[in-house]
């Protein structure tokens, strides 16, 4: 106790000492309580606001339509299926090229790494946290400009941009979790004459399994609501694409972007459904972030 | 079962029916109509457009159908503006482009376009005539009446009150509120605001100083991003007056625009009146297949709307790929046809072209090199 | 504390009594992890040389060439105002509240709902910025044009209210606000952390001594966790300076540069801009986004850098 009050300002605890609890500090008191109170409430307003908006004037344009049939050949009317799965295919390439690479470096970083290629690493890992989305689309689209002249529009393109902020997201949190698993285990393993290759395949991984897969899991939620990088590379067609190499793939944000921006003709049809994508969107988002936790509690290994 | 056994189910059953979803996807005929005349069913490939937001809603209509008929065949039109178009196309992006203004020789434009489509020709034909419609949202008031000089002043900030007396002048009777006006122009590079901006500048030069061109001139209106925009954000705020293709006006009230000594309304009509009564220009017009009009904005004849655009299909008799050069082919014969042309009157109000004109055009489409 | 001198213990002792070969699954597993780590350099580096190399072209044409035609000063610096302005504006708005909230969680609400709370202020931070950007011009602005007004009656002598207030609600002051929803779980989830690691001795100590909580507050955990929410706030910063969609969709764009923050003429973001302008661009007009994206990329770096130095200092104390 007598630390704990040497450590206060001076100033303060003689007059904490001197004044009882007078009505006037409890007034302030009351009066910050309500206002860190009212602070929350005032956060959560946009939040609420937001998921009933969406929700309010998505579920009019939600119909089996919307899932299952694309916008080719149709005016006004027509689905996004091809929306939907373009979102998918570009995400799920983004995240075959992400994740090998993103645990990959983080291993490195954790088992490997020492001296400057680390510290070099950590410090441009950082950098790339910090890349404006729109700057990773540029990227991507110059990249390929080069090879295939300008004007070129590939889904392949978008899952490249996101790949370049969907890295480092991996990496940080595999960084993390892989950095939890005590070095006990790792001493174990070696003890038993284990190589340490296969210490880091079937020892740390497994341990550091359900985390590896939460972080994953919440980089995917980050990009797959990316609209800006996807609309300088991945163009905008009508038509089911399901080839990431060949021409233009449409995909749940950009296509939102499009129905708000250039409605056409039956406006409201294309509002609609601006907002039913961007229900989806916000869906698949909640989705993953729930099962990343459960995914989290059920896999976890308890270290003792 | 566990919770995450049940997480498991759900997201496969998920990923199922989108898979049987991505394997029966195509919609198809939701137009319904017609067909035959948008080729014979064989047209293959695909090509992608580029241009003119006032061109929209026609484009996705003639797409529509053409893909109905041609399944093989997969067309994009990106409405990004006409200066977007034009530049997509010079540089080779798109296959054709759409735009309210002919390829201009300054800066080099028209001479880019001809070496584009080398050894070819430049394809530059009129496939969209419709009015620019002055759209207001000011309650209360259903008819507004502006005289050229009043509408300059407006989208000039020089009257910036909706009971002014300039405009008390246009509209004897009519109850104007205190309101402050909110001018909306475009904010991207748009054949629109060229077209507009070339009719204020040459009907009512002594108001109008400013250049013609793709870009809005005077800062500080209400700015928004393409036609629907433009219509959005007229829609939004009281007070507010803006030009846009009437295609996209949709509820909006349209204002009255004085032509010589009669009030105008922005129909199909009105404005395909004015194209019939202005020459070709020479200047824009040097090529076999390059056919852009001089649209005579100072008109004062009877049944004719002055704030007209009319949009062109820029393409090339040659490309680079044979199945390429196929599909550009038919879309353009689609859209330049009779049967093209009442599809786009029908969905996006425009004024069909007459057969006179179509006369002079087919050749150009023909020339196409397929195959 | 996994750091590469656990091989060094058992792992080299091993390798020592085995005769010191490293086998061949070893090699290739590490070589992997030393490429996957090259790859990301090289990647990086990709990036820079790339972006370099494209924006180039702009950085030395004539004004002439330039859209606009003005020189790429000109061209740039009302955009980089634009960018500073709205994040800015987001940061002050955000921040304050951020605290506030992580206070709330960690201190004033029951500690059996905090966490639930916690998991609630970032859903913020899932929900796509293009929803904000819907949300803001279709919800927010609307919404807000009554206040515009009425800021430009009463507060209009300030320049900041100078308006005439806009009437579609597509205004400064509204992106910034969706901005300052859109940085606040950031910043929070930061502010938090630092909260709730606050020494409890100090914390109790004060309580003892009959502060009152928000006595307690201001003096125990607020000082402690200053340096961390300034990092956090810095980190908010970077994200709003880098935010496209919200930004494209809300924005009436008319291009003066201008602190006015209700009326319809704004100046664009650099951001917003790319988006806005790319589709329609090509040749050195494609080079002139570029370069502005560069020098949006050059704003964030300096602006994270800044955020982790603090944290790096705030750490070794």
């Amino acid at each position: 106790m007598e630390s704990s009050v040497q450590n206060l300002p001076q100033s303060s605890s003689s007059r904490l000492l001197a004044s009882g609890l007078g009505w006037r500090r409890r007034g302030v008191n009351t009066v910050m309580t309500v206002l860190i109170a009212g602070a929350f409430v005032l956060a959560m307003i946009p939040l609420f606001s937001l998921v009933f908006e969406v929700a309010k004037r998505g579920i009019p344009g939600l119909s089996l339509e919307f899932f299952t049939e694309d916008a080719r050949g149709v005016v006004g009317g027509g689905g996004a299926s091809h929306a939907i799965m373009g979102t998918l295919i570009i995400t799920g390439v983004a995240s075959v090229i992400s994740v090998p690479i993103g645990i990959m470096a983080a291993i490195y970083l954790n088992e490997y790494g020492t001296g400057r290629l680390r510290r070099a690493l950590t410090f441009f890992v950082d950098v790339m946290t910090g890349i404006p989305s729109i700057v990773a689309g540029l990227f991507a689209y110059a990249l390929f400009e080069i090879f295939f002249g300008p004007g070129i529009r590939l889904g392949v393109m978008g899952s490249v941009a996101l790949s370049l902020l969907m890295i480092p997201i991996v990496i940080r949190s595999a960084e993390e979790v892989l950095k939890i698993v005590p070095d006990h285990l790792r001493e174990a393993s070696y003890a038993l004459g284990t190589p340490k290759w296969k210490t880091i395949t079937k020892v740390v991984l497994p341990t550091a399994f359900a985390g590896l897969v939460t972080g994953v899991m919440i980089a995917i939620a980050r990009i797959v609501g990316e609209t800006a990088p996807l609309l300088v590379t991945t163009g905008v067609v009508d038509s089911m694409n399901t080839d990431p190499f060949d021409g233009r793939m449409q995909n749940l944000a950009v296509y939102a972007y499009n129905e708000y921006r250039s409605p056409g003709v039956m406006k409201q049809a294309a509002y609609d459904k601006a907002w039913a994508a961007a229900l989806t969107l916000i869906a698949i988002v909640m989705i993953l972030n729930v099962a990343a936790r459960l995914v989290y509690r059920r896999y976890k290994t308890e270290i003792r | 079962m566990s919770s995450s056994r049940w997480l498991v189910v759900i997201a496969s059953a998920v990923i199922l029916a989108l898979g049987v979803a991505a394997c029966g996807s195509s919609s198809s005929d939701e137009t319904g109509g017609g067909g035959s005349s948008a080729g014979g069913g064989e047209v293959s490939g695909e090509i992608a457009g580029a241009g003119s937001t006032a061109q929209q809603a026609a484009q996705e209509a003639w797409i529509a159908e053409f893909e109905n008929a041609n399944s093989g065949a997969t067309i994009s039109y990106d409405p990004v503006g006409s200066g977007g178009g034009r530049e997509q196309f010079l540089s080779g992006g798109v296959a054709y482009a759409g735009s309210d203004a002919a390829l201009s020789t300054e800066e080099g434009e028209l001479e880019k376009a001809e070496k584009r489509c080398a050894p070819g020709d430049l394809i530059e034909v009129p496939d969209y005539i419709s009015p620019i419609a002055i759209i207001y949202n000011l309650p209360g008031v259903e008819e507004l009446k502006l005289s050229p000089e009043t509408l300059a002043k407006i989208f000039a900030q020089e009257i910036t009150s909706w009971n002014d007396p300039a405009i008390a002048k246009d509209n004897e009777g009519v109850e104007l509120p205190d309101t402050r006006i909110t001018p909306v122009n475009r904010s991207d590079e748009s054949g629109t605001t060229e077209n507009f901006t070339e009719y204020l500048s040459e009907v009512v030069p002594s108001v109008w100083k400013f250049e013609v061109s793709g870009d809005w001139p005077v800062k500080g209106g209400e700015a928004a991003s393409g036609t629907s925009g433009v219509v959005e954000a007229v829609t939004a705020g009281e007070g507010t007056i803006g030009y846009a293709d009437a295609s996209q006006a949709g509820e909006l009230s349209s204002a009255q625009v004085k032509v010589g000594s009669e009030w105008a309304e922005p129909t199909p009509e009105a404005a395909a009146k004015v194209l019939e009564e202005s020459p070709l220009d020479k200047e824009l017009s040097p090529g076999k297949y390059t056919i852009a009009y001089e649209l005579d904005r100072k008109t004062e004849s009877e049944g004719t709307y002055p704030i007209v655009l009319t949009s062109y299909l820029i393409a090339c008799t040659k490309y680079g790929s044979a199945s390429e050069a196929e599909a550009v082919k038919a879309y353009a014969e689609y859209v330049v046809s009779p049967e093209g042309q009442e599809l786009a009157a029908e969905q996006a109000g425009s004024a069909p072209l007459s057969s006179a004109l179509t006369k002079k055009i087919m050749p150009a489409v023909e020339a196409i090199e397929a195959g | 504390m996994a750091s590469v001198d656990t091989t060094t213990n058992a792992g080299q002792l091993l390798a020592a009594a085995s005769g010191g070969r490293r086998r061949l699954g070893d090699r290739v597993f590490s070589r992997t992890a030393v490429l996957a780590a090259l790859t990301i350099l090289i990647l990086l580096a990709g990036v820079a040389i790339f972006l370099l190399s494209e924006g180039l072209p702009a950085l030395t044409a004539s004004a002439a060439e330039l859209p606009e035609g003005k020189s790429f000063i000109d061209y740039a610096a009302p955009l980089a105002f634009g960018t500073v302005l709205a994040a800015t504006l987001a940061a002050l708005v955000a921040v304050p509240l951020a605290v506030a909230v992580a206070l709330f969680i960690t201190h004033v609400a029951p500690p059996r709902i905090a966490l639930t709370l916690g998991y609630l202020v970032d859903l913020l931070a899932a929900i796509p910025s293009i929803i904000y950007g819907l949300w803001g011009i279709f919800v927010l602005g609307p919404k807000m044009v009554p206040v515009m007004k009425w800021l430009e009656a009463k507060l209009g002598f300030i320049p900041i209210f100078e308006g005439p207030a806009s009437v579609t609600g597509r205004t400064m002051l509204v992106a910034g606000l969706v901005l300052a929803v859109m940085i606040l779980p950031i910043v929070s989830a930061v502010a938090r952390e630092a909260f709730a690691q606050s020494p409890r001795r100090l914390q109790e100590g004060a309580q003892a001594l009959g502060a009152t909580r928000w006595e307690m507050i201001r003096m125990t955990v607020l000082p402690f966790g200053r340096s961390s929410v300034i990092s956090g706030a810095m980190l908010g910063l970077g994200r709003a300076l880098g935010e496209t969609m919200a930004v494209t969709i809300i924005l009436s764009v008319s291009g003066a540069v201008t602190f006015n923050l209700i009326s319809q003429a704004n100046p664009s973001t650099i951001a917003a801009n790319i988006a806005l302008d790319f589709p329609e661009s090509s040749g050195i007009a494609i080079n002139a986004l570029i370069a502005t994206g560069l020098v949006l990329f050059a704003i964030t770096l300096v602006t994270n850098m800044a955020a982790r130095w603090i944290i790096a200092r705030q750490e070794g104390e």
